[in-house]
């Protein structure tokens, strides 16, 4: 049995023990979430995100959305109620990093996509009082104001690429995401077109209602319509997930 | 009483230590004003002028940064360079190895708060620097642990003394969260944007693993390292416990780095994992009393100190402070409290009972006992001590009854059905009821700064006061000469 004094009048001692004692909790709890294969969820739909999405994503993150708004739906009765079907781990495997969020100043937006429309969202951005009048949210009217910067979109999706989101460059990474994703999906990862579908999405569907720009809102209302719509949660039944849990 | 001598500036590096104070209390302010700002634009949104640099979204990093890395960092590169010299009885390893920490240090204080009000962020809470500035302060960081490992090596006593045990340790694992925590991958090397290197469930566990344990190390364990030097040292006795202190140091190291993931109960990261979380947070009770106890009856025998000492009131109310909210803590870990409190302000009340309460309280204390010492001089004024004392109290206790009232109404009136079992409110409705709790905790954290405030002019005012006696004993010194 060693004594303590041993290790008090020793430095390198001191350190060496405590760097042990501290790596343990950290080991145990996260290493496994990268081997267990129950973590995540096998499910159909789940697919990463476009590049007009992925700049949406970014200009969400750029605003700290994530400081007031969750997107992380628990499986309680008064959420399923609220906002629907809880969130799934493959949800947000795609998502670098995280917006899972601590707060609920704004309701969670995990399923968001889909029940509101464009045009609401716009209004609901440019100033939120026109709609919900109680509502504290700021006022992002700038978002309709600035043209979109997609010039660096091919490298977010390549930097994305390098932690392994499956964008692809090559044939190969291409034919590879066909078959996991069907060609239409595949034709949206592919980096090198990825400015032309960028335009692409934002003049087809217009979420910002102003015709011939692509404006940081078109980005942001695309990603904003697309949360928590990938999963048809019709097709599976209701205690395949929680084997997962 | 100056209790320094002629000789330390040599024996001591003290330029340092006054350099960190003084910037400790230049960023509390600045970080608890902007607190005090965006409490105010949850209150009244207008305050958000349309302005994109200024909204909620963007300045509230810029508030936890100030206050946790700005103030609470600087107050710890102080007071540790302070203790680990006095304990030690030996000058700090390098000069110009603590001098750059300084510089590192306010560098990366002040290019994140420039880069989050421009946009640039890793939505990471409290590690939202992007990977630039991530690898200034890993330099700062590598830097400061060898000033402080050779400065132990080269003590003059045999035993490091227990205070400097968790300066290390908050050191160490500070070193491994930053690393592990912001692996990512930039954009292009001329991009201040990166993507974290881990997604989704496996990202929120090493974010909150991080996030916790900035918790239990940046703003415990370190803040008790500071209790365990300037507790026993204004109280003029002993410690109360050796053994105690081994006790709750070991299982305090080990235990904390177990709880992050309490913080994601019912989400989508797998139950085994916040289930053991939570076991590890409700023992984790034990060596934060540990803590607790130790610090507050080192003071037995001595209680009549509490009537006529403002600082170690302070100290003694800061302890009292960490016992509640490390109480809290576990209570909160509960998956059932949790599905509650979770995601509302009850939240953002613990925090605030820990940082304004517990941190806050306790480097202030150890301020009004270091300054005058490293300035050579007393207290400008003592009756301002309590002034500041009264502010700080009445300020906490309103913001944390105010955010407790917030979040578990919000947390009850969200979970409420009518008769017909339909939800018995929408969402805004929850946020119209927190109207006036905002407006409350707003005042408080107005009291709490303006507390602030009047330590900085008593700080300044003593500071003063030691040049004009230095002046003056410099000039009889003279004097005394040209009769020679």
């Amino acid at each position: 049995m060693i004594k303590h004094e041993s290790i008090e009048t020793n430095a390198g001692l001191l350190v060496v023990l405590t760097l042990i004692v501290v790596s343990i909790g950290g080991l145990v709890e996260i290493v496994p979430l990268f081997y267990i294969s129950d973590t995540v969820e096998e499910v159909e739909g789940v697919r990463p995100y476009t590049a007009l999405e992925l700049r949406g994503r970014d200009i969400y993150q750029r605003e700290g959305c994530y400081l007031c708004h969750s997107q992380m739906i628990r499986p309680f009765r008064d959420e399923w109620l609220r906002y629907g079907h809880y969130s799934l781990a493959a949800e947000s495997q795609y998502d670098h990093p995280f917006q899972w969020g601590s707060k609920r100043t704004g309701p969670d937006l995990a399923r968001v996509g889909n029940k509101y429309s464009n045009e609401w969202h716009v209004a609901h951005l440019v100033n939120p009082r026109s709609v919900v009048p109680q509502s504290i949210m700021p006022n992002y009217q700038w978002l309709l104001e600035n043209d979109l910067d997609y010039s660096d979109v091919q490298d977010r999706m390549r930097a994305l690429k390098v932690t392994g989101v499956p964008y692809s460059e090559t044939q190969q990474e291409y034919d590879s995401n066909v078959a996991e994703f069907g060609v239409d999906v595949a034709d949206q990862l592919d980096i090198l077109r990825a400015e032309e579908n960028l335009m692409q999405q934002a003049l087809a569907n217009n979420y910002d209602g102003q015709h011939g720009r692509i404006t940081e809102m078109d980005a942001l209302v695309a990603y904003l319509q697309m949360l928590g719509t990938m999963v048809d949660f019709s097709k599976y039944d209701e205690g395949y997930f929680t084997d997962f849990r | 009483m100056a209790q320094t001598g002629i000789g330390s500036a040599e024996q001591y590096n003290y330029e340092i230590i006054k350099k960190f104070a003084i910037m400790a209390l230049v960023w509390g302010l600045l970080g608890m004003a902007t607190g005090v700002y965006i409490a105010a634009e949850l209150a009244w949104p207008a305050l958000n002028f349309n302005i994109p640099e200024i909204t909620f979204g963007r300045l509230r990093p810029v508030h936890t940064t100030l206050v946790i890395f700005g103030f609470g960092g600087s107050a710890l590169f102080a007071t540790s360079y302070y203790v680990v010299q006095r304990t030690c009885q030996t000058r700090l390893y390098s000069d110009w190895m603590a001098g750059f920490t300084f510089w590192g240090w306010q560098t990366a204080i002040v290019a994140g708060v420039i880069s989050y009000v421009l946009g640039y962020t890793q939505s990471r809470e409290y590690a939202e620097f992007e990977w630039p500035i991530d690898l200034i302060i890993l330099v700062t960081w590598v830097l400061y642990f060898t000033v402080y490992i050779m400065t132990v090596r080269r003590r003059s006593q045999p035993h490091i003394y227990v205070a400097n045990w968790f300066y290390i340790a908050f050191i160490l694992v500070i070193a491994l969260l930053h690393i592990f925590n912001n692996l990512a991958v930039p954009v292009s090397m001329f991009s201040l944007k990166s993507y974290s290197l881990f997604s989704g469930v496996q990202d929120a566990m090493t974010q909150w693993w991080y996030g916790h344990n900035a918790v239990g190390f940046f703003l415990t364990a370190a803040f008790l390292g500071m209790m365990y030097y300037f507790v026993p040292k204004q109280a003029g006795r002993p410690v109360y416990s050796y053994r105690l202190s081994i006790v709750h140091f070991w299982s305090l190291a080990f235990l904390y780095m177990w709880v992050g993931a309490h913080h994601l109960h019912w989400t989508a990261l797998p139950d085994w994992t916040s289930t053991l979380a939570a076991t590890f947070s409700i023992m984790l009770l034990l060596p934060s009393w540990g803590g607790m106890i130790n610090g507050i009856m080192t003071l037995s025998g001595a209680w009549d100190k509490l009537r006529t000492d403002p600082i170690m009131l302070f100290l003694i109310t800061s302890l009292s402070f960490y016992g509640m909210s490390t109480f809290e803590g576990p209570l909160m870990s509960l998956k059932s409290v949790n599905a509650l409190s979770h995601y509302t302000d009850w939240t953002i009340g613990h925090v605030h009972s820990g940082a304004l309460g517990w941190v806050a309280m306790v480097s202030f204390g150890s301020f009004y006992h270091m300054v005058p010492r490293l300035y050579d001089t007393r207290l400008y004024s003592t009756r301002l001590v309590y002034v500041h004392f009264w502010l700080a109290t009445i300020g906490i206790l309103l913001y944390i009854t105010a955010m407790w009232v917030a979040g578990i109404f919000q947390g009850l009136m969200l979970r409420s059905f009518d008769d017909y079992g339909n939800l018995a409110y929408t969402f805004v409705e929850t946020v119209v009821f927190l109207h006036s709790p905002y407006v409350v905790r707003a005042l408080g954290g107005l009291f709490f700064v303006s507390g602030v405030a009047v330590m900085a002019y008593n700080m300044i005012m003593t500071i003063r006061k030691a040049r004009v006696e230095a002046a003056e004993l410099d000039a009889k010194l003279a004097a005394k000469m040209a009769r020679i």
